[in-house]
């Protein structure tokens, strides 16, 4: 057993006596919890002001926020239900999770179900005016079945099997290419970076590691290439390393989102003052470029701070996957800090000018109910690796 | 859980923390360092300026009497950013107002578009303009029309009938002064580049619109006030998201001009029947300048300029054709001012006072022969009469020709005849110099023209121009010419020759043209009037000016504008005197005496020089009637002149009379000081008083101008 558990364990007071409840709630990881719930606020905060420009002509300006609020609680709640599952329940269900994830990602493109958004057919129509992003949970179910199928019958073993690297890819790669019809760049970078982020630490040879990201560098290569993507997709992604090469075109985008989170200095222009973000002159800053609207109104002080909850949430997801007393554990909290972490980069990235402009949320931040409830399930996955760890060091 | 496994999620932790780490930094660099960039151009995204003219200050006359005012129009107006948010862009919205307005939907778009977008009309069709500020589509709106548009919101979303202020010009007297007042036309492309990028919320702006010419010229920046800013934050599409600033217009300041109304639409009446008294000679008479100043300061009290226009013709802009119509009547340009004429017999003021200068005797005898022999050239007195020996005071009563001829030829050879150099003396030319004759007067009204005095000087420098065309004709032999006319061309080429040869020399002729004020002499009507004042005021040039005080629109503030002296003539009082009693003999028993037969010179003295000055290219002389008065306490100069108009005493001396009899109050040979055109028989003193709310106080019933009760005696 790994030398991080027994530590802990040894450090910790022995709990006595006391039901299974109460040992959920103590066992818990508040810091996490509470730098989830305290990102997700402030979040919250930023999609109001972010919103209430698009909703002034509306009959409730606050009806956005009031649909993410609500988007909000069934996410926590989701989160919970992740965090309370039984362990090997979880991992005995996986496989099916996994297929229902593949399946509603099929879904998207039956006509009458599946919507456009910003040229990625990636969503899924419901009634009353939702919808939901199938791929979002695809990255939950990716993460659990790759962690399921590396960690089979290793708990004591040093290094995966090839089969079993190759059976991960393959469950990893069918989704992606999913994703990848359906025109959905930024969530492709994403999973391929948690796949290759769970096979390293799954202790899989050097030659995996290198081979993937090699074929990754090469994918990318070919893509591009043979013409494989769009070339208004190239120019999204291409525009930010010449942001004046095409004024009104695809760096329109890109240098709003600039002039916006610039403009805000050392402490911002103040909440609702952003003339940017009020001004709508940043494009969908309500879910992709929400960091705009920190930058903007908040400043440098505001945004570092968010950046700051995110990497307490990060520190908390690592120390969780350090500690982890079995491989399926360590792999799913693996798995959800390459998620969490290169989406945040991408997404304040493509804001501020250094990563391509690609249609994907701040994870907690942005609005869109699909991603608030992945990544809550992927916070409550997180408490679950937790709470089984801290209970099997203490039998 | 093996090594590798710790190892690379230590890999990771790394990993993760650079990519954090990354974006503190980028954060870091674009917001706190390079901020202020990002900063400049949030707001030139977002800020926007809607700019609302001041209303114009009123220009008065010299008793409170409105020349130019505003009055309010109903003006269409369309906002461009509502109408776009309508489903067809707002087509069948244009649709509706080209029906009601009674024109075509396509002016409307015309309209509509920003200047410089493709497909747009040029100025002033295409507009100026901010987008965000409502574009005018229809100026002079009647009241039905309006209220329809506004009684019909729901169908005209984003139109407003609003009013505007706009010149109008009251004519008190009905006067015209079309070239004093001016127009307003649209700022120029130089105005607005002179002034660079300036910021200042009172910068002139491509909708603005200033004066052209005349006052409204000249004292733009006093009369256009300040405008009204509001300073608004937009998004995106161009909707108001918050008012920043608001700024209150100031109004512009009043002008008071020296002009009388009165005694102005007098002359403009007297200029008028000169020309009518031209032409019924069977002259052409085709155009006339009269000024009226007052000697002791320099105000100028009416001036008037042949062929005139009706001012208002600019308001909202004038059509090609009446722009076409303009340009060529040649109304445009004031003759008073712009107009360049030789002076002739009225220059002899000068040529007498270069000779005081110069030390001839004034009481002498000079001898006026019918003609003089210069080589093969004869000059001649006008008319060929000839007096015998006769005084000098007596030359300048009948205008004799020969006697300033002698005058001349001896200041010329005193020089050094034809072995004169450029530096040579030229006491005529510099006596017309110090009287201001080659200089702007820099009266305060644009594009004054500068007059031109006869000399050596001038004589050089008009061959250093020429000599090369000269040259080469005289080598050509003008073969066009030739072959049509070969004895032209021998003649033209023979000229020629000679003035490539030697053009530069100041010969004798040349001498004795200068001083009967032809030749290359040319001056404006105005510099006369004002070296006619020098005279009558013992020597004192003044800058003649059109306006005396600005005053606040609220009539609070008040800054006079203090009389400006130019120059002070060298010249003595004896001369001075002479020349004063020698203009008096004029009127009383010389050439300016017809005109002036029963005019009661005892109690009004007048002094006057008649002038028929011949012009190349024509057989018919200008009339020229230059004058001031009472001689013997010289308050008024008045100088009359009608271009191909015959002599001065037949054509422009009456005309003169009757504006003295204006001034003066003379009805017959009775002076009665009541009955004069001027409030209180002369220019007012005190300043006209403007009441807070704006309003001029003007004089009442008759002295209004306005209505009935106008009218400033017949022609």
């Amino acid at each position: 057993m790994s030398a991080f558990s027994t530590t802990d364990a040894i450090a910790r007071p022995p709990s006595s006596g006391r039901s299974r409840g109460s040992s959920y709630w103590r066992d818990l990881d508040w810091v996490l919890v509470v730098a989830a719930i305290g990102v997700t606020i402030f979040g919250s905060v930023l999609v109001w002001s972010a919103s209430r420009a698009d909703m002034a002509s509306v009959n409730d300006p606050q009806s956005y926020l009031k649909r993410h609020l609500i988007n909000v609680v069934v996410a926590m709640a989701l989160g919970y239900v992740a965090s309370r599952l039984d362990y090997r329940w979880l991992r005995a269900y996986t496989p099916v999770i996994y297929i229902v994830s593949v399946l509603l990602l099929l879904v998207v493109f039956i006509p009458v179900l599946g919507t456009s958004i910003a040229g990625a057919r990636a969503w899924i129509d419901l009634p009353g005016g939702f919808t939901i992003q199938p791929s979002e949970f695809a990255k939950v179910a990716i993460i659990m079945m790759m962690a399921a199928i590396l960690a089979e019958k290793r708990d004591v073993e040093s290094e995966p099997h090839d089969r079993e690297v190759l059976m991960s890819v393959g469950v990893a790669v069918l989704p992606i290419l999913i994703i990848l019809v359906q025109n959905d760049t930024g969530t492709v970078l994403v999973l391929g970076s948690v796949a290759l982020s769970v096979i390293a630490v799954s202790g899989a040879r050097r030659r995996w590691v290198i081979g993937l990201i090699g074929g990754a560098v090469i994918g990318i290569l070919l893509a591009l290439q043979l013409g494989l993507l769009q070339s208004y997709q190239i120019s999204r992604l291409t525009s930010f390393l010449n942001p004046a090469g095409e004024p009104g075109g695809a760096t329109y985008n890109s240098t709003q989102a600039r002039i916006a989170v610039g403009g805000g200095g050392w402490t911002g222009y103040g909440l609702f003052e952003g003339p940017q973000t009020q001004g709508k002159f940043v494009p969908v800053n309500e879910s992709d470029f929400i960091f705009t609207v920190v930058g903007e109104e908040l400043g440098f002080i505001g945004s570092a701070l968010l950046i700051l909850l995110i990497c307490v949430i990060l520190w908390r997801a690592i120390r969780i996957a350090m500690k982890a007393d079995d491989l399926y554990g360590r792999l799913i909290s693996t798995g959800i800090v390459a998620w969490l972490a290169f989406q945040t980069f991408e997404n304040i990235g493509m804001t501020l000018g250094i990563m391509p402009i690609t249609g994907i949320p701040l994870p907690l931040v942005s609005a869109g109910g699909t991603s608030m409830m992945s990544t809550w399930i992927a916070i409550g996955l997180l408490e679950n690796v937790r709470l089984h760890s801290a209970r099997s060091s203490l039998t | 859980m093996g090594e590798r496994s710790n190892r690379r999620l230590v890999i990771l932790s790394v990993l993760v923390i650079s990519l954090m780490a990354t974006l503190l930094v980028r954060l870091f660099y674009l917001q706190v360092i390079t901020g202020e960039g990002y900063r400049v151009a949030a707001q030139s995204n977002t800020l926007r300026e809607v700019a609302t003219p001041a209303v114009r200050g009123l220009i008065l006359d010299q008793a409170g009497r409105p020349l130019v005012a505003n009055r309010t129009s109903l003006v269409v107006t369309v906002d461009r950013v509502t109408l776009q948010r309508e489903p067809d862009d707002g087509a069948a919205v244009i649709e509706r107002l080209a029906q009601i307005l009674d024109t075509s939907p396509a002016s409307i778009s015309d309209r509509l578009m920003t200047c410089g977008a493709e497909g747009a009309k040029p100025p002033p069709v295409c507009w100026n303009g901010s987008p965000y500020q409502p574009i005018p589509i229809a100026r002079d709106v009647d009241a039905q029309t309006a209220l329809s548009i506004m009684e019909r919101r729901v169908s005209f979303p984003g139109v407003t009938a609003g009013l505007e202020a706009i010149r109008t010009y009251p004519a008190p007297f009905n006067v015209n002064a079309a070239h004093l007042l001016g127009y307003l036309g649209p700022v120029t492309e130089e105005a607005l580049t002179e002034q660079g990028d300036s910021a200042a919320y009172d910068r002139l702006r491509r909708t603005d619109v200033v004066g052209r010419s005349g006052l409204e010229s000249t004292y733009d920046e006093e009369i256009r006030g300040k405008p009204a800013v509001t300073t608004l934050e937009v998004d995106t599409a161009g909707r108001i998201t918050k008012t920043l600033e608001e700024k209150p217009a100031v109004a512009g300041d009043y002008l008071v001009s020296t002009l009388d109304a009165r005694l102005q639409h007098l002359v403009e009446q007297q200029l008028v029947a000169a020309v009518q008294r031209a032409q019924a000679q069977g002259y052409p008479g085709d155009s006339g300048a009269a000024v009226v100043v007052d000697v002791r300061n320099g105000h100028i009290l009416a001036m008037a300029s042949y062929p005139t226009y009706d001012p208002a013709i600019w308001v909202g802009g004038v059509t090609d054709k009446q722009y076409q119509d303009l340009m060529d009547s040649d109304a445009l340009s004031s003759n008073a001012t712009q107009g360049l004429f030789a002076p002739g017999s009225t220059y002899k003021v000068i040529s007498t006072a270069a000779a005081a200068r110069e030390g001839f005797s004034l009481y002498s005898k000079y001898q006026c022969p019918n003609q003089v022999k210069l080589g093969t050239q004869t000059f001649r007195n006008f008319e060929s009469a000839g007096y015998g020996p006769i005084t000098l005071k007596r030359a300048i009563e009948v205008s004799c020709n020969t006697v300033f001829y002698g005058i001349a030829d001896k200041m010329w050879n005193d020089a050094g005849g034809n072995d004169a150099n450029r530096n040579s003396p030229d006491p005529i030319a510099e006596t017309a110099r110090l009287f201001g004759l080659d200089a702007k007067t820099g009266i305060d009204l644009p594009g004054e023209a500068t007059g031109r005095v006869s000399s050596r000087t001038f004589k050089v420098a008009n061959w250093e121009q020429k000599r090369d065309t000269w040259c080469a004709n005289a080598i050509s032999g003008y073969p066009e010419t030739r072959k049509t006319n070969p004895g032209q061309a021998d003649y033209f080429t023979a000229l020629d020759r000679e003035n490539c040869a030697d053009g530069f020399r100041w010969r004798e002729g040349d001498a004795l043209n200068a001083a009967i004020g032809q030749g290359d002499t040319a001056v404006t009507p105005l510099q006369m009037a004002m070296a006619y004042s020098a005279i009558a005021n013992g020597g004192t040039l003044y800058q003649p000016q059109l306006v005396k005080a600005i005053i606040g629109a609220d009539g609070k503030f008040v800054k006079e504008i203090d009389p400006v002296v130019t120059d002070r003539v060298e010249i003595s009082r004896t001369a001075i005197n002479f020349i004063n009693s020698a203009l008096q003999g004029v009127t009383a028993n010389g050439s300016g005496e017809a005109p002036f037969a029963g005019f009661p010179l005892a109690q009004i003295p007048v002094a006057s020089k008649t002038g028929s000055a011949q012009v190349t290219g024509s057989k018919i002389s200008t009339s020229w009637f230059a004058s001031f008065a009472p001689a013997n306490k010289p308050r008024y100069a008045v100088v009359m002149m009608v271009t191909q108009g015959g002599t001065g005493s037949k054509t422009s001396g009456p005309s003169v009379r009757k504006i003295y009899e204006g001034i003066f109050g003379v009805s017959g040979s009775t002076v009665n000081p009541a009955t004069s055109v001027l409030v209180d028989g002369a220019p007012l003193k005190r300043l006209p008083a403007v009441r807070p709310d704006g309003t001029p106080v003007a004089p009442r019933g008759k002295m209004s101008g306005q209505g009935a009760a106008s009218g400033g005696g017949s022609p």
